[in-house]
């Protein structure tokens, strides 16, 4: 074995250090440059893409952009619409894909393993394949509302919510945290005489936090950031995502300024989010990765 | 597994079956719904009755023919020149109203070659974008799933070090990949600007002033290459994450053992740490292929398809026709298409990653 000076040491820390910080200039350098685009007038925006001064809070530096944006645009609507689809989603999937992981793994019933295996099997279908088909299926199905029975989900709320509270994936994910989980605890409840469902609420969901964070997180990825469905279905800017109210912006002269601004202002706060619950983020990716 | 507990099929119905209504109703039923529109004439809103068409819709996407030309000749017999290069009969001429070639009507020309001599061959297709966007889709996939792959597996490898400070760099390599794909199209439209945009002043920067500006997106020798570099960079952390938790399944003790054995780094990676990520190796390659076959967001945001249809894809003329022309029958066969390209390449790569006994 050679032995290795405290001056070489060093210095292939400090490389490493270096290919480190390289590669994460490369991941940050579009995100710095949005937000600090974000706050200069377009047409500076537009020089300083330039030089170095597109990663620097510097020159004619405000919020102008924010306010015209909202003025622009009714952001205040889309950011409504994203969080409640958002939301009401996430919270639907967890009730109805927790409940449905505990049917499989917990309770035995006629039909149970050949309706998990229908399910997984759901899981080679890519959503760009079903899209066009459900496309014609919303525009045609019944709804019972305030105002009676109507047909067509086309410009509503559910139809960016309903298709979604229930995926293989997410069943798939309980059911695996399910297995785990100790089953002498729910035999033992049962032999006492405890109903399915206070099984359910008072010893299953209590330990089921990891998976909840995991599945909710997930969840949420995928319909914050929605695009090509909603696309489709709202065609009524009072029903628009986030996402898709971008379109906004790109209908007279394009004023990238603004653009920043709004990209920023439905970005940072997930970005936020994320670096907050970082742990949770990256181990709910992870456990997607434990199928096979 | 969780043993038998007392038979309930109330409760088991009960608790599974609004999951399993949604998925049957909004999953499995357009699956079904997009194979049998597919043979039908099917619009989004029509005021005529819609009639069964069996395979047309096919026939319409997938119809390809190739003839082979003689180049025109003149009187004397020496063939005729045009800018320099023989000429040869139109296309139009067999392929509209030609008696002799019903099977031609309409096709286009997709592209020619000729395999010396004098006589070229002409594929025609007839739906020549579809084609565009079919080739498209299968380079994109074929560099992306390689690249990015190999790339986070690397990301990976250097996150798994011990060092002060490493989660820091894992949460930032991670970053793009909670950013919407509609988002990051966005900001990389402005990096890609052809005058303007960062990469051209990084470039020129770099090589003072010996590398000219790229109009990246407007020329169709470079979008789609733009658009699969942008791609990787959002979506590489995902990959990493799940290598990542593949290599924290390898044993220490394995790499205690090869470590007393005098093991090089590379030897340690080729029969520890390799054979360590296998199961991973293959789910990643399915998911990644998965996902690149579904290619949407990007075109629609940054070249709506264009320049010159370089960057059609399929799922992208799935849309524009199923949405935009509200033509669900031509979607839907588009989907199904996409389906079974995704279905056959997943097979094909469990046939070819299986354990070897």
């Amino acid at each position: 074995m050679a032995m290795i000076s405290a001056d070489n040491r060093g210095l292939r820390l400090a490389t490493r250090y270096a290919v480190l910080v390289l590669i994460a200039l490369i991941f940050v350098f579009p995100l710095v440059f949005m937000v600090m685009s974000s706050l200069k007038p377009s047409q500076q925006l537009l020089e300083d893409s330039a030089n170095l001064r597109a990663f620097l809070p510097v020159g004619d530096i405000s919020f102008d952009n924010y306010t015209d944006a909202f003025r622009r645009a009714p952001v205040a609507t889309f950011v409504f619409n994203s969080v409640l689809v958002t939301g009401v989603t996430v919270l639907l999937s967890l009730l109805i894909c927790s409940a449905a992981g505990f049917a499989f793994v917990f309770v035995d019933w006629k039909g149970r393993n050949l309706l998990l295996a229908v399910l997984l099997a759901t899981l080679i279908l890519p959503f760009e394949t079903i899209a066009i088909p459900m496309l014609l299926m919303v525009a045609h199905l019944p709804w019972i509302g305030m105002e009676g029975l109507t047909w067509g989900w086309l410009n509503s709320y559910r139809v960016q919510i309903i298709p979604f509270i229930a995926d293989g994936l997410t069943v798939f994910l309980f059911v695996q945290y399910f297995k785990d989980l100790p089953g002498e605890l729910i035999e033992a409840a049962r032999v006492e005489g405890a109903s399915w469902g206070q099984i359910y609420r008072r010893i299953v969901m209590p330990l089921s936090g990891p998976i909840l964070a995991t599945a909710a997180i997930l969840k949420f990825l995928v319909m914050y950031n929605q695009y090509l469905w909603p696309l489709m279905v709202t065609q009524e800017e009072g029903y628009r995502p986030v996402m898709v109210g971008l379109q906004y912006f790109f209908q007279l002269n394009v004023a990238w300024g603004e653009v920043m601004a709004y990209l920023s202002l439905i970005t940072v706060p997930v970005l936020a989010f994320y670096l907050y619950l970082q742990k949770a983020f990256i181990a709910s990716i992870a456990s997607t990765g434990v199928k096979g | 597994m969780a043993s038998k507990f007392t038979v309930s099929n109330r409760t088991g119905w009960l608790m599974a079956g609004p999951a399993i209504l949604l998925i049957a109703g909004f999953v499995i039923l357009p699956f079904f719904l997009a194979i049998g529109l597919s043979f039908t004439n099917q619009r989004l809103v029509s005021p005529n009755p819609t009639e069964f068409v069996g395979l047309s819709n096919y026939r319409q996407l997938l119809g390809v023919a190739t003839v082979t030309l003689e180049p025109l000749r003149d009187d004397a017999g020496a063939v005729v020149m045009k800018d320099g290069e023989p000429e040869y009969p139109s296309i139009r001429s067999l392929t509209r109203n030609n008696p002799d070639r019903p099977d031609l009507a309409g096709m286009r020309e997709w592209f020619s070659f000729s395999l010396g001599g004098e006589a070229k061959t002409f594929v025609l297709a007839r739906d020549v974008v579809f084609m565009k966007a079919v080739v498209n889709t299968f380079i994109f996939v074929i560099v992306v799933a390689p690249v990015q792959a190999g790339l986070a597996l690397g990301l990976a490898l250097l996150i798994n070090q011990r060092l002060r400070g490493i989660n820091v760099f894992r949460a930032i390599y991670f970053m793009p990949v909670v950013v919407s794909i509609v988002v990051v199209s966005l900001l990389w439209r402005l990096i890609y600007d052809g005058q303007s945009g960062l990469l051209n002043n990084l470039l020129d920067a770099i090589s003072f002033g010996l590398i000219p500006p790229v109009n990246w997106l407007g020329d169709p020798s470079t979008a789609l290459g733009a658009i699969i570099a942008m791609s990787i960079w959002q979506a590489v952390g995902f990959q990493m994450v799940i290598w990542l938790s593949g290599l924290q399944t390898i044993s220490p003790t394995l790499y205690e053992a090869a470590a007393i054995e005098g093991a090089s780094k590379w030897q340690v990676f080729r029969y520890v740490t390799w054979p360590g990520l296998r199961n991973t190796a293959v789910l990643i390659l399915i998911v990644i292929t998965m996902q690149a076959f579904g290619l949407f967001a990007q075109i629609d945001v940054m070249t709506n398809g264009g320049p010159l249809d370089s960057t059609q894809t399929i799922v992208f003329q799935a849309v524009e026709r199923g949405y935009g022309k509200q033509d669900i029958s031509g979607g839907s066969a588009i989907s199904v298409i996409l389906f079974v390209i995704v279905l056959s390449i997943s097979l094909i790569q469990r046939f070819l990653t299986r354990e070897k006994s």
